[in-house]
């Protein structure tokens, strides 16, 4: 179980899940994802489970909703087209606080885009995605083995919180093939993301009123005012994850002259970069947010204190900059910051070097 | 000498005052489901999925465990359930547009998948809850909010016949149409959806009971003139009957 092993993001992704117990996969093919189903199909007979390739990407988050209301641990995936039609279902799930887990392979877009590597859902992932006021947890892994952990880790924190939990990667890291090391799921409870903390009994599932009165699982609340006070119950629940959920990774920030702040698999090419930047005599940190929503305001902006030169490195079109914004102007006027950008759009993927000549531009 | 109940309300149905409108065919259809489910000793293992439409307060009324959906989804999350809990009674109750319109993909998978759940069909040719728009299954010539000239179907197409259509697919070991506006139609819906239920606890596959009902408040008719409008116009477009019955020791 622990002797490292070379395998595909997709894949390696698809067996995390296993280990977490998820036993009920429903998916739609689409490109750059379909590692994902086909490695189910083959594994979840094997393991006792259920895989169904369902009609629409639409059926298949409902079908996550209703194995969620039966108590059961269950996943999707989809790239970003697919994403965009989950969002109903992905709605309906934060508002009945249902968990599961949502995987975005994420492509370029708009429409059909391409089947490169992208973060252009950003927006869509961290601001709700569908329609009324809701969050969804989202864990931004770099690495094979971070998709790996971060993916069982979704499963407990989708228990802990009931609510709909997003794995977002993309392309590059879905199709890559990395060495691995599958955690022990117990273990993994304690020094993942879950932090040991006991997750809640199941007293909400549907599995019919034997002995106990009958359960309703809803989100419509048409007695006046009674759909603000469960806004206001969710609000509280959101807090409470800002609080206890938030996590990135920093390398060499305290004393940094320029941060390089990144996520996914622009974090991971920034760190080729921090290195070339580090040849050269300069001193850039590294910060990652692996929540990103959560998002890391507090860290960032403490961060802004001490240094006044960050450049974000996002795949996609000045998205991400506007949290690394909003976190340096809780300490500083953006006047007094210099935050540059570095977006590769609709497939770019940036190369070290890129980033590393982006970087002395913005220093002084 | 002690006296002996011989009808007492379904426990399958909770005492709530019905918010349905007058001659609405929903109360009678939830009743004829809950006392099915009771008869089959099933309420304390049933699970019924409600739909986006009037129905959605279904679980105002029935005494068991219930979810809502997303609109048209029902048998996508009908489907779910009975995978994770397969000794379970799934039912999805779902109105016309809910199952004809939006959610037809959902409806015709579940059902050629051969899902052992049961759905239980309110065809009343109408969207209810919005206030009475075009459904699939709206007559022709029918006037609604937006048919304000009549349903032209070679414009907006013909009525959706969903229990002959779902009776062709193999998944589907029960397909039958019942009407509510008569007690022994009434009966005869009951026993329908009965038989469907009774193909879903024998793990056969698919079954569904389509029921014509009235809704006299967006047809614009007072109650008994919708009964009326049922029996002469509606039932001739939607012949009523078993389509489809794979019960063991009832093919043919």
């Amino acid at each position: 179980m622990n002797r490292p092993v070379f395998m595909k993001g997709n894949e390696a992704m698809a067996e995390a899940a296993l280990l977490a117990g998820c036993r009920y996969y429903f998916g739609y093919p689409i490109t750059p994802q379909n590692e994902v189903p086909a490695y189910m199909s083959r594994r979840m007979p094997e393991v006792g489970g259920v895989f169904l390739q369902a009609e629409s990407e639409v059926a298949a988050i409902n079908m996550v909703f209703g194995a969620a209301v039966a108590g059961a641990r269950a996943m999707t995936s989809s790239s970003s087209p697919g994403i965009s039609l989950k969002q109903e279902g992905i709605s309906y799930m934060a508002g009945c606080e249902l968990p599961g887990v949502i995987v975005n392979i994420v492509r370029g877009g708009p429409g059909l885009g391409n089947i490169s590597p992208s973060q252009a859902d950003y927006w869509q992932s961290t601001r709700g995605g569908g329609h009324g006021d809701y969050r969804t947890l989202v864990l931004a892994p770099h690495t094979v083995n971070e998709m790996v952990e971060l993916t069982m880790d979704a499963f407990d924190l989708a228990d802990l919180y009931r609510n709909p939990v997003l794995v977002l990667a993309d392309g590059l890291l879905g199709q890559m093939m990395e060495m691995v090391r599958f955690p022990d799921p117990i273990e993994q409870r304690k020094t993942g993301l879950l932090r040991g903390r006991d997750l809640p009994p199941q007293d909400w599932t549907l599995t019919g009123c034997q002995g106990r009165s009958p359960r309703l699982i809803r989100s419509l609340l048409m007695k006046p005012g009674a759909l603000e006070e469960h806004n206001f119950h969710l609000e509280k629940k959101y807090a409470l994850i800002e609080r206890e959920e938030t996590k990135a990774e920093e390398i060499d920030c305290e004393d940094a002259d320029i941060i390089l702040t990144a996520y996914g698999t622009s974090a991971r090419i920034a760190k080729s970069a921090q290195i070339m930047l580090g040849e050269q005599g300069i001193k850039a940190g590294i910060f990652r947010p692996i929540t990103l929503w959560p998002f890391p305001y507090n860290r960032l902006a403490e961060l802004a204190r001490r240094v006044d030169r960050f450049l974000v490195i996002e795949m996609s079109l000045g998205q991400f900059i506007e949290d690394v914004q909003l976190a340096v102007a809780r300490e500083k006027s953006l006047k007094q910051v210099k935050i540059g950008l570095l977006a590769r759009p609709g497939g770019g993927v940036p190369t070290p070097e890129e980033i590393a000549a982006r970087a002395r531009e913005v220093l002084p | 000498m002690s006296l002996k109940p011989i009808f007492t309300r379904t426990p399958g149905l909770k005492t709530t005052p019905t918010s349905y409108c007058p001659g609405c065919g929903h109360g009678v259809a939830h009743r004829l489901m809950a006392e099915a489910i009771v008869e089959l000793g099933a309420r304390g293992r049933t699970i019924a999925v409600a739909p986006v439409g009037c129905a959605v307060y279904g679980y105002d009324y029935w005494n068991f465990d219930t979810t809502e959906a997303a609109h048209g989804r029902t048998p996508a999350v009908a489907t779910a359930i009975k995978r994770v809990l397969p000794d379970r009674m799934v039912i999805s109750y779902q109105g016309d547009g809910d199952l004809a319109s939006i959610g037809l993909a959902e409806i015709m998978h579940a059902a050629n998948r051969g899902e052992r759940i049961t759905v239980i069909f309110i065809n009343n040719t109408n969207y209810g809850m919005t206030g009475g728009q075009m459904a699939p299954t709206t007559l022709a010539g029918q006037i609604t909010t937006t048919t304000p000239y009549g349903r032209n179907v070679d414009e907006t197409g013909h009525p959706l016949k969903i229990a002959e259509l779902l009776a062709a697919l193999p998944g589907v070991k029960y397909s039958a149409r019942g009407a509510l506006h008569k007690p022994g139609l009434i009966r005869k819906a009951k026993s329908y959806i009965l038989n469907a239920l009774k193909i879903q606890e024998a793990n056969l596959g698919f079954s569904i009971v389509e029921l014509l009902s009235s809704c006299p408040a967006n047809w614009g008719l007072t109650p008994v003139k919708a009964v009326e409008h049922l029996e002469k116009v509606m039932t001739p477009v939607f012949p009523l009957g078993v389509f489809k019955d794979e019960t063991p020791g009832q093919e043919g």
